[in-house]
């Protein structure tokens, strides 16, 4: 999206037009770089997925199965039975408005569909008329209207426009979640053969090899001892990974970007440089080679398929319990539907710090921690030596990723290992951080480039906060828990507060953790010379 | 266009009523069989899409974290915001129904454009006016009681005392009705003038409001401009409750239109939007515990579904992993 400069997309008007917006049009032609192509027809097929075809939006003709409508009204009426959220849902928003201006895709657009009561109105409308009294009887009076083509377009376009980030939620005086109506639209669309393929790839790669990206067992090996070469090689650290270790005490499960590509590779490093010196019992997996799982994007059964790998390597490999890496929507899956669906896990332990003897009770159940948990216990108990001057080229914010922070609350956690690895910690604006966090905007599938004009307005909000710290303090790296945000902040930042790199929490970590026998560290985990005038170093 | 249906369709029920009360049969039908048909339709129309509600499964817990989470002994967790426990969900559900916590974190979108800045700004008009109006109607409602029962209660009879505290008026004129007023006429203006609101609104959602303004204006009327003798109101309202189907005697048109405008708040309440009034305690992001972890949920219809397992991956790529050294679990 070279064609537009920051200052003339932000040229955004937020008061909606005049015509009812009941009448659906969505020009896609119109709209190229707002929207991500559909998946394609190898991926359905290989996933089992319903309509599998070549197809574009652009096309007049969608390919629909020919009875589509009853199809979707069917689904419908199982997903009101079998999710009381659904029905809840669809039943209680007063049209307050509250949510109207908290959803990114609509500040950074202005489009009145994007703010989240239209949204879920676009599929209430449709609810109201098939399964309301009140629908049947008044029609468009009490809201209701007819699942048209033109209404399953319009569904395509905006239910592919949310990136199921919840912070409408917060606000929502009746904890309305459009994350789950989306969800649910998603899932009504896969029954007739809508999707996009920046989800379905990831989701069929991940079926057959056990990450998003496709990777299989060699390359993955091969990236991952490349990685650890590199690092030896240009900072001197010297790190042993394991991976498929029978017996292991410790499963460590990580988003697959983060051994495929800068800056997550930082992190991936830096956590291994962690466990090196911690000597701690772990291993990687081959197989569970992805932490992150886009059938969340895609429906639950899709979900509950692709998670099933981390309990079954687990129980293989004969682990006591799970740490996870930072990542955001595997966090949301691993937090809120794992166990659940793929417990009970009575073939594991409950989470205890080989290192400080913590018991994770949080994690009692689930078996997994997350690394920050894991970190800042470490930390907390005084078992690491940091010297946080290593970081001292940086000054640096923190984005709370969307589900981190709204489906976990794991806030203070990541904010603890900063303020302890790096001496200059600066909050963007209350309004934009913790629970307010505005999304990277390129989550739940959409941080594609056909998409790049919707991110970038997307990230507004992000990116706008981004450029006040970096104005204001000199911000020029923000630090994130999530391996979506690593990938899609990048350009954002880049577009929107220029000269802030992005990196992981660990990252930063290992470069102030001071190892046992290791030579003098002259640069960090990215080969960029520290800051000539370190200090001494902090016993912490 | 959809405030103006609302609007008129208000005027004609209320007109309905008004021309009713010419003919003594029809003051029968406004004055007790419509109000004991709807309250009967009110009951039975909650209760039914409450059950309705309840016998859907929650398969997931998906609380929606306004805060810190529960972790590490040492991390403090924000126990309202994000609830690791039962105590801590009755506390965050005591915010949420009787002082709307989340509508109260309310901010406004300021875009600066030529300044390329993006402000967020704390608004808390829609808390105010919402907590006036849902309060006022629950006092005002409750200060009904007074024609239903007898002897009148005492919690009645004192707060009927603090609402009338400023002794404003002949009858005393009750704070309630008045923010009642205020604040529904504020929430209707703010719907017609703000451009956003304005364009999200369905015509039923101006009608709730005209619904609610008549009966709120009907009532404050009937009070302190025709006097209605409530003695005869009482004793006909006390008849209804032995299935006496009788009409106060010397009320005017006002006492009908009101009743009958109630009528049908009561028969349109579990049919429409109103129903967030019992929605609101069970929005199963904000009445479940984020104990996720700690406590395995169970989902009643969790499919069997078995994804692609460690046999058939090391299958797939055993030429692959033996070359790469990996040590097979079949070899």
């Amino acid at each position: 999206m070279a064609e537009k400069s920051p200052q003339e997309l932000i040229q955004i008007d937020l008061d909606p037009p005049r015509r009812n917006w009941m009448d659906p049009s969505v020009s896609f032609e119109d709209r190229r770089g707002t929207w991500s192509y559909p998946g394609v027809a190898k991926n359905l097929e290989y996933m089992d997925f319903a309509n599998p075809r070549e197809w574009s939006p652009t096309d007049e003709d969608w390919k629909l199965p020919e009875n589509w409508q009853q199809i979707i009204h069917d689904g419908f009426k199982e997903r009101l039975d079998k999710y009381r959220s659904l029905r809840v849902f669809m039943d209680t928003c007063v049209r307050c408005g509250a949510c109207a201006d908290k959803c990114h895709f609509f500040i950074g657009s202005g489009d009145p569909k994007n703010m989240p009561v239209l949204r879920s109105e676009l599929l209430r409308s449709i609810y109201r008329a098939d399964f309301t009294t009140a629908g049947k009887i008044l029609g468009a009076f009490a809201g209701g209207r007819k699942l048209t083509e033109e209404v399953l377009k319009e569904w395509y376009y905006y239910f592919f426009q949310c990136t199921e980030c919840r912070r409408c939620s917060v606000y929502c005086p009746y904890g309305i979640d459009t994350a789950e109506v989306t969800m649910m639209a998603r899932e009504l669309m896969m029954l007739v053969g809508l999707n996009i393929n920046w989800v379905v790839e990831p989701v069929a790669n991940c079926q057959r090899t056990g990450n998003h990206l496709g990777i299989q067992p060699h390359t993955f090996k091969d990236n991952i001892e490349f990685l650890c070469e590199e690092l030896e090689d240009d900072v001197g650290i010297h790190v042993d990974p394991v991976i498929n270790k029978k017996g292991a005490e410790i499963l460590f499960i990580i988003p697959s970007a983060d051994y495929f590509a800068d800056p997550g590779t930082y992190t991936f490093v830096g956590y291994l440089t962690l466990f090196q010196q911690l000597g701690l019992d772990y291993t990687l997996s081959a197989y569970a080679s992805e932490g992150g799982n886009f059938g969340l994007f895609t429906s639950h059964d899709t979900i509950k398929k692709l998670n099933y790998k981390i309990y079954h390597e687990a129980k293989r490999l004969g682990v006591k319990w799970i740490i996870g890496g930072e990542c955001g929507h595997m966090w949301r899956v691993m937090h809120q539907y794992m166990d659940t669906m793929n417990g009970p896990t009575d073939f594991l332990e409950v989470p205890r710090s080989p290192i400080t003897g913590t018991v994770f009770e949080n994690a009692r159940s689930t078996k997994m921690v997350h690394i920050c948990e894991f970190t800042a216990d470490l930390i907390r108990n005084k078992k690491i030596k940091l010297d946080a001057s290593r970081n001292d080229n940086y000054r640096v914010t923190f984005h709370d990723s969307c589900n981190p922070a709204r489906a976990l609350g794991l806030f203070d956690e990541p904010r603890y290992i900063l303020k302890n690895v790096c001496n200059n910690f600066f909050e963007m604006p209350e309004n934009t951080i913790r629970e307010h966090t505005f999304c990277c905007a390129g989550g739940a599938g959409l941080g594609n480039d056909e998409n790049m004009e919707m991110r970038l307005r997307g990230g507004l909000p992000r990116g706008n906060a981004l450029k006040h710290v970096r104005d204001k303090h000199g911000v020029n790296l923000m630090s994130c828990i999530c391996a979506i945000d690593r990938a899609t902040l990048p350009p954002l930042a880049e577009y929107w507060a220029p000269g802030v790199e992005i990196s992981g929490v660990h990252e930063l970590v290992a470069n102030a953790l001071v190892m046992d026998g290791e030579p003098e560290r002259t640069v960090n985990l990215r080969g960029e010379p520290l800051k000539p005038e370190t200090e001494g170093t902090t016993d912490v | 266009m959809g405030a103006l249906v609302s609007l008129v369709a208000v005027a004609v029920l209320a007109l309905l009523a008004f021309v009713a009360v010419a003919s003594d049969d029809l003051r029968l039908v406004f004055g007790a069989v419509i109000p004991g048909v709807a309250f009967a339709v009110f009951l039975v129309g909650i209760l039914a899409r409450v059950i309705r509600w309840a016998r859907a499964p929650v398969p997931f817990r998906i609380p929606t974290t306004a805060g810190q989470q529960k972790s590490l002994p040492w991390v403090k967790n924000s126990e309202l915001d994000n609830p690791s426990g039962t105590l801590g969900v009755v506390g965050r559900m005591f915010l949420e129904v009787l002082f709307f916590r989340s509508l109260f974190r309310n901010t406004r979108v300021e875009l600066i454009t030529d300044r390329e800045k993006v402000n967020y700004i704390g608004t808390k008009y829609l808390w105010a006016a919402a907590m006036a109006f849902h309060w006022s109607m629950l006092i005002v409602v409750f200060r009904h009681f007074r024609f239903f029962v007898e002897p009148v209660p005492q919690a009645v009879e004192i707060v009927q005392y603090l609402d009338g505290f400023f002794q404003v008026g002949v009858p005393v004129i009750y704070a309630t009705s008045v923010l009642l007023i205020l604040s529904l006429g504020y929430l209707l203006l703010r719907r017609l003038a703000d451009a956003k609101v304005k364009y999200i609104s369905l015509p039923t959602d101006y009608f709730a409001l005209y619904l609610l303004l008549a009966i709120a204006i009907s009532g404050f009327l009937m009070r302190h401009l025709e006097k209605v003798d409530i003695v005869n109101v009482k004793a006909a309202i006390a008849g209804w409750a032995s299935f006496q189907l009788v009409v106060p005697e010397g009320v005017g048109a006002l006492y009908f239109i009101h009743v009958f405008l109630v009528s049908v708040l009561l028969v349109y309440f579990p049919f429409s939007k109103l129903l967030h009034a019992p929605g609101v305690f069970l929005s199963p992001t904000r009445n479940l515990a984020n104990n996720n972890r700690a406590k395995r949920h169970i989902n009643p219809w969790n499919p069997p579904i078995i994804g692609h397992t460690y046999a058939e991956w090391e299958e797939e790529f055993h030429d692959k992993l033996v070359a790469s050294g990996y040590v097979l679990d079949k070899e």
